[in-house]
This record gives structure tokens, C-alpha cells and sequence, in this order.
């Protein structure tokens, strides 16, 4: 399976009578955006934002982020599933406007949002400090169920990044990628004398409000199956979740994920990247051992020497992260795991929930309970009041000066487990 | 600038006083540098001098411990001095110990930087590499100079209160305290040149040591619960509605206690939960789900338990520090064996 991803640089985002890019410019109609929205009746109010590198703007409580991408060529369509059919996607030609993403925001759905900040020290823990985000403001009706406003949410944000995403099909884009995975004897036969890697992406399923959807299925209810790697930057996993939001793995994070792409940099060099593993990390014990034995058989069964394993969310699915790891590693396959520490605020505490000493090659993406000021900024996109109570803040987390004290836990992707940041941590 | 002021603690033995037959002797200070202290004082290099040094036998400070933690602090005191470095140690049990010991002792009460340094597989080492930074040293004496080259530069920085770096740049035993910083590279490509060296079989660093994990081994059963009395204890976030003490919905800082005198049963009217890591609606809508008091009112009403106790005990599991945690239970389970409780249902989500 063949993917070229091209790639429609943006520098800036205006409000314009007409939708379009031009020049390196994203226009967005409001009221075309809002009217779309709307086609949801859940909605009581909805408004569009912008948020642009550097200005002193915080969004919070942030849901989701995504990416505006189009299917130029091949089959299917961006979020299958969701938004398209259900054809197999991955292959052919997607265009990317790359540099700018939705975000969703508007009053809290549970307790696990966060908060991005564009500027000042908030924004160098996120990735979305740097990109010129068009903001969904969505007010629910009053007695919306939090489930139905979650989905509510979700389905407005990749209805807008599609519909901007379209306004790239007939553009030339500025760079072009191309990422190839063959069928697995071929790939096997071509690279013979290359270690066989795969990935083994962990999705968050611990139930409602914690869900991930794959071709439009609920993670909760797969068994570990196998995707080609392109699938996934076509839109083929999308996030549906409220887990805490520095390692929640939002959508923009699933299309870019630095996993796949930092293994096709190898791949055909020093490994040869045969494909990617999925699996769950549902709540239920029987379940965790059935996933983790799943995807230690899947590795066993696709003939891998070694395997790179990522989580979302943590607590409950280190014990998900363990497992995969011990299992696969007594297959004599070896594995790399990523994922990221709760070591109390002074970093003195036991950083995981389950430990094993065959995971002996951790990457982390830093101690998410550290706690962090972030200073008063001009405008706010949403809500501040829930930032005493989503996770990483506390009662007096919000100052009066709008000033805010919080555990980087309440910042958007800051210790990412799919390892797209540069934040890590080491013990003194 | 003025000389830093160091004051020295070491034994009988490096004292040249004697071995085994005078680890009876008694804390004595000596103006000026003693035995190691020479090496100690030429590596500082006319930046630090030793104004002091203090000698205690290794079985009376181990066997008169406060007595002698007394007497060795107010004779530091006297010197006010801007370090204090004890050892090394290297492996010898009992000195190294002692150097654990005093140097925070030290450290907590006269607020100055201190340092040891011994063997890893010291008793000591284990003991106090938490709470004072110790210098991994060799196991002999014969290792003295490795040691006195690491420690001068340690000392020198934390009397000078300068940035300290990883336990590897400075040859410190890693004191397990966790702290963040931008790597050159991301996550994932880290995560994928540590692959490509496990596959090799070449030598990688894990960035995060798997540690001694923590496992409580469960309690023999109850023998007879029809005379227990059960105290219900959740990090599930059961509270009453409002949240009235304002436990955080993630790495909670407090439990809260709470009384369920004539509750049969838990209502979304009553009780909700605080927990941001699971759905709440389901423990709302019944906060039994979570907190099971209508069942053991049930079951007190059989006589199949003796008792309900009067108070739950309740926190959010969700990112709380183990320390934390652990703080929370030492201090209510005093409360729980005070109020006579025999067994407890521990309820998470």
C-alpha cells in the first residue's frame, strides 16, 4: 500500500467572505462553518474562533484537535467510518493543510480537558501552540447527556476538518511524502536481511468518554488486528476520549503519529517496518489478558524480531502496557515502550501503576503531575472556570489575576505516549 | 570570596585511632583536617577549607544513635560551617550507616548542604540515598582518590547552591526523584534508535529504570464476619454531593471522611463521585455502584457482618502520587484500628 501525503503549507488563518487557501492563507467562512455545525440540533450556540501562534490567547477546555486532510486520489474518504464510507483507506494520493488544525472546545464534557495556551511558558508543552487553530465554541443544549455531547463534539470537529480539508483537493501542494508498505511476504522478501519491526499502538477503551474508533468501531469492542500504516494517516483512528489531557491522544496526533513516522525513516535502512499492530486497553481483566495475549500472537504470527509499544492515558493502562511488553519479550521478541510518569509533584513517587523488569527500554514523555504557572492571558477561547476541576488542577488552580498553577497533566499533549514531544524525564 | 567553611565527620578508623577495639570512642572535634580530610582539602584547591573535623567511634554512634546525632550537631553548629561532608564509607556497614545518618540529620535541622559518599551495596546507601546525595565510591579505601575526585566538585556546587546535574554527570547514587527536561529528540525517534540498539545488541539507557515495585501481600481471611465490624474505604471519589472538601478529581492531595449514619442506601441525591479518570455517570446515577452501602446495610440487617462502620473513607485514585496515597492510609488506619474496625472493603473503579 502506497500513500503519497502532500503537504499545503499554512501561515495564517482569516475570517473571509469565501472559504479558501490562497497564497498560504486559510479563509474560513464563519457562518458557512456554524451553519454546518448546526446541522447537529444538540447544539444550543456554536462560534468560531482563531487562535494564531504567539498571540496571547489560552483555549480551554479543549477536547479534541485535528487536521484538515483530503483523499485526492485512491480509494475512500478522510474518517472512514466517521465522516466517509467505510472503504479501505491509505493508499493513492491525501493532501494535508499542514499548519493549522481544528480544536473543539465550548462548556466541559467530563473532567479531562485541557488547556492550550499560545503563547508564554504553556505553549512550549504544547504542540498546538504552533498552529494556526480555528476554534469550534459549541454550547450544548441544556439536559444534553455528557455521552451525546461528547459525540456531539466529536462529530462536529472532523465534519469541519473535512469540509476545510476539501478546500485542498485542487492545490498543488508544497511538498510531497510518500510512504509505501508491501503485503508482508513481499516486504519480508525484499528486505531479508532487515530486523522485522511493527508497531503495537495501544488505544484508550476504558468505556464511554474513553473511547477510540476505528473505522468507525468502538476500540472497546476489537480484538488486535492489523492496519497497514498508511491507514492511519488517512484518518482510519480517531479519538473519541476525555482521558487526561496531556496523554490523551487526540486526532491531529493519530494522523501524524511520530511512531509510524519515525519507523519509515528507518524503514528499508536499519529495519524493515512491516506494518501495525492495534490493540485495547479495556477495563476488565479478562480483557486486558485477551489483548495482550492477542498482540503477543500477532507478533509471533508476523515473524517480528522487535516491536515499539505506545500507550494513551495511564494508571489503569500501565497494567495494559505491562502485559503487552512481558508477553511479547517472552516470545524473544524486543521491545521498546513509551509511555509517561506520575511521580507526584515532586517527583518522588513510584511513576507507574505496574512494572515488570522484562521492560527494561522505556522512552518517557516526562512526570505529567509536575506543576506548572501559567500567566494571565489577553483572551480566552471557552471557559476558565473548570480549571480548578479538570485533571491537573486543583481547588485555587485559577488565580485572580488569570493566572493558573496546574500539573502539566491539564496541558493538551504535553507528555505525549506516542512520544511526539521532546519532554522526557530523568531521576536525581 | 571568602573560603567555604567545611566541617568533616569521619570514624575511629580513618581517624588512625583505631579498628574494632576503639569503635567504642566518643564524638571528639578536631580543629582542622584529619586523615581523608587532606585529600579532601588539596582537591578543594584553596576554594573550601576543612575547619573542622569530628570523630566518632562507628559502635557509639550506632548504638547511642540520638545521644550522639545530638552531641555531633551541636559540635557542627559551633563551626557554622556552609557544608558538611561525612565518609566515604565505601563498604564498611556501620560507618556508612553513621555517614547516612548524621549527614541528614545534618541537613534537616541545621539547613546546610551535606555529602557522603560509599559503596552502592552499603547499607547505608539505601538507606539515605533518598534524602542526602551520596557519591558512589569503590568498596576499599584503596578507592579514595576515585572517590575524593568525584566528591570535591559535588561539594563544591552544592556549597555554592549551583544547578546539580544527573546522577551520571555527577557520580551521585540516583536519589529516585523524577524531573523533566527537553530532550534534542522526540519521544518516538528515541524510542526507535533505542529498537534499532536492543535489536543489535548494543548497549541502550532506558530512560526510566524499572523500579522495586511495592506488593502488599493480602491479609489471612476473616474468621468470623458475623462479628466484624467493616469499614468501607474507596479511591473511587465517592463524596457527598458537592464535593464539600473539594478532593481533586486527579491527583488528589486529601481523603475525606465521611459519616453514614442512618444511609441505607446512596443516591445520586446524596453522594456522587469527584474521579475524573472514569465515566462518572454510572457512579452518580448510583454511588453504591462504587461505595456498596446498601449492600452491607443489607447484610448488617442479615447478620452476616457484624457491623457497618459509621465513617467511609474516601479519595480519587485517579494520578495520585503512591506517596500520597500511602500518606492518606497510614493516617486514617490508625483512626480505623482506634474506632475498633476489623476489616476493611477497599473499593476502587
Amino acid at each position: 500500500m502506497r500513500l503519497e501525503l502532500g503537504y499545503v503549507f499554512i501561515k495564517d488563518v482569516q475570517f473571509g467572505s469565501e472559504s479558501k487557501v490562497e497564497n498560504g492563507t486559510l479563509y474560513v467562512n464563519k457562518e458557512e462553518l456554524i451553519n454546518l455545525i448546526k446541522e447537529d440540533e444538540h447544539f444550543e450556540s456554536v462560534d468560531i474562533e482563531l487562535a494564531r501562534p504567539g498571540e496571547s490567547v489560552r483555549i480551554t477546555p479543549v477536547k479534541d484537535v485535528i487536521e484538515p486532510r483530503v483523499k485526492v486520489e485512491g480509494p475512500g474518504g478522510i474518517f472512514p467510518g466517521m465522516i466517509s464510507k467505510v472503504d479501505i483507506v491509505g493508499s493513492g494520493k491525501t493532501n494535508v493543510l499542514k499548519g493549522c488544525a481544528v480544536v473543539t472546545t465550548g462548556r466541559i464534557v467530563g473532567f479531562q480537558e485541557g488547556i492550550i495556551d499560545m503563547t508564554g511558558p504553556g505553549a512550549e508543552y504544547t504542540p498546538f501552540s504552533k498552529l494556526n487553530n480555528v476554534v469550534l465554541v459549541c454550547e450544548p443544549k441544556e439536559g444534553l447527556k455528557q455521552h451525546e455531547h461528547e459525540k456531539a463534539l466529536r462529530m462536529a470537529g472532523f465534519k469541519v476538518a473535512a469540509h476545510l480539508g476539501k478546500l485542498a483537493k485542487e492545490i498543488k501542494p508544497d511538498e510531497v511524502d510518500t510512504f509505501e508498505t508491501l503485503p508482508i511476504l513481499e516486504g519480508i522478501n525484499k528486505y531479508s536481511d532487515l530486523p522485522k519491526v511493527a508497531y503495537v499502538q495501544m488505544l484508550q477503551s476504558q468505556g464511554l468518554l474513553h473511547d477510540t474508533y476505528v473505522y468507525g468501531v468502538d476500540a472497546k469492542q476489537i480484538v488486535p488486528t492489523i492496519l497497514y500504516p498508511t491507514e492511519i494517516m488517512d484518518g482510519a483512528i480517531v479519538s473519541g476520549n476525555c482521558v487526561s489531557a496531556c496523554d490523551k491522544n487526540t486526532t491531529y496526533h493519530h494522523l501524524n503519529n511520530p511512531v509510524v513516522q519515525d519507523l519509515y525513516k528507518k524503514h528499508g535502512k536499519e529495519l524493515n517496518f512491516v506494518g501495525v499492530i492495534i490493540t485495547n486497553e479495556n477495563v476488565y481483566l479478562a480483557d486486558k489478558e485477551r489483548s495482550s495475549n492477542w498482540t503477543a500472537k500477532l507478533a509471533e504470527f508476523l515473524g517480528l524480531d522487535g516491536v515499539v509499544v505506545s500507550q494513551e492515558g495511564f494508571g489503569n493502562p500501565d497494567t495494559d502496557l505491562i502485559m503487552n511488553c512481558k508477553k511479547i519479550e517472552q516470545k524473544g521478541i524486543k521491545t521498546v515502550i513509551i509511555t509517561d510518569e506520575y511521580a507526584g509533584r515532586d517527583g518522588a513517587s513510584q511513576s507507574l501503576a505496574d512494572a515488570d523488569k522484562l521492560a527494561n527500554a522505556v522512552v518517557t514523555g516526562g512526570n505529567a503531575n509536575e506543576v506548572i504557572t501559567l500567566p494571565p492571558m489577553d483572551k480566552i477561547i471557552g471557559h476558565i472556570k473548570y480549571v480548578d476541576t479538570i485533571a491537573g488542577g486543583f481547588d485555587g488552580s485559577l488565580k485572580e489575576d488569570g493566572s493558573i498553577v496546574v500539573e502539566l497533566q491539564a496541558i493538551t499533549g504535553a507528555t505525549n505516549e506516542l512520544g511526539f514531544n521532546k519532554l522526557t524525564a530523568r531521576g536525581f | 570570596m571568602e573560603k567555604i567553611r567545611v566541617v568533616h565527620y569521619i570514624n575511629q578508623f580513618f581517624a588512625g585511632i583505631g579498628g574494632e577495639e576503639k569503635a567504642d570512642y566518643k564524638p571528639e572535634v578536631r580543629e582542622g583536617v584529619v586523615g581523608p580530610g587532606m585529600a579532601l582539602n588539596a582537591g578543594f584547591k584553596g576554594e573550601a577549607e576543612i575547619v573542622a573535623t569530628i570523630i566518632c567511634g562507628d559502635s557509639y554512634f550506632n548504638e547511642n544513635l540520638e545521644e550522639a546525632k545530638k552531641e555531633i550537631i551541636e559540635m557542627v553548629k559551633k563551626y557554622n560551617p556552609d557544608l558538611f561532608i561525612a565518609g566515604p564509607a565505601f563498604n564498611a556497614g556501620r560507618y556508612g550507616v553513621a555517614c547516612g545518618t548524621i549527614a541528614d540529620a545534618v541537613q534537616r535541622e541545621l539547613g546546610i548542604p551535606v555529602l557522603t559518599g560509599m559503596y552502592e551495596e552499603n547499607p547505608g546507601a539505601d538507606m539515605f540515598k533518598k534524602s542526602v546525595y551520596i557519591v558512589s565510591t569503590k568498596n576499599s579505601a584503596a578507592g579514595m582518590r576515585d572517590a575524593v575526585s568525584k566528591m570535591v566538585p559535588l561539594a563544591l556546587k552544592l556549597a555554592k547552591n549551583e544547578k546539580i546535574g544527573s546522577p551520571e554527570e555527577e557520580g551521585y547514587m540516583s536519589r529516585g526523584i523524577r524531573k523533566n527536561f527537553f530532550a534534542e529528540k522526540r519521544g518516538s525517534e528515541r524510542a526507535v534508535e533505542m529498537l534499532i540498539k536492543k535489536l543489535k545488541g548494543e548497549e541502550f539507557v532506558t530512560e526510566f529504570p524499572m523500579p522495586d515495585f511495592d506488593r502488599v501481600e493480602p491479609n489471612p481471611a476473616v474468621k468470623d464476619l458475623s462479628k466484624a465490624k467493616i469499614a468501607l474505604v474507596t479511591s473511587g471519589g465517592i463524596v457527598p454531593k458537592g464535593n464539600p472538601d473539594h478532593i481533586e478529581s486527579s491527583s488528589a492531595s486529601k481523603y475525606g471522611k465521611y459519616d453514614i449514619e442512618g444511609f441505607d442506601d446512596l443516591t445520586s441525591e446524596t453522594h456522587e463521585t469527584a474521579h475524573g479518570g472514569y465515566d462518572p455517570v454510572y457512579a452518580n446515577e448510583d454511588p453504591d455502584r462504587v461505595l456498596p452501602v446498601d449492600v452491607l446495610r443489607d447484610l448488617e440487617k442479615e447478620g452476616k457482618i457484624g457491623s457497618l462502620h459509621r465513617y467511609f473513607y474516601t479519595t480519587v485514585g485517579n494520578g495520585t502520587a503512591v506517596a500520597s496515597a500511602k500518606a492518606f492510609a497510614a493516617e486514617y488506619a490508625k483512626e480505623l484500628v482506634a474506632d475498633g474496625v476489623d476489616a476493611v472493603i477497599l473499593t476502587s473503579t
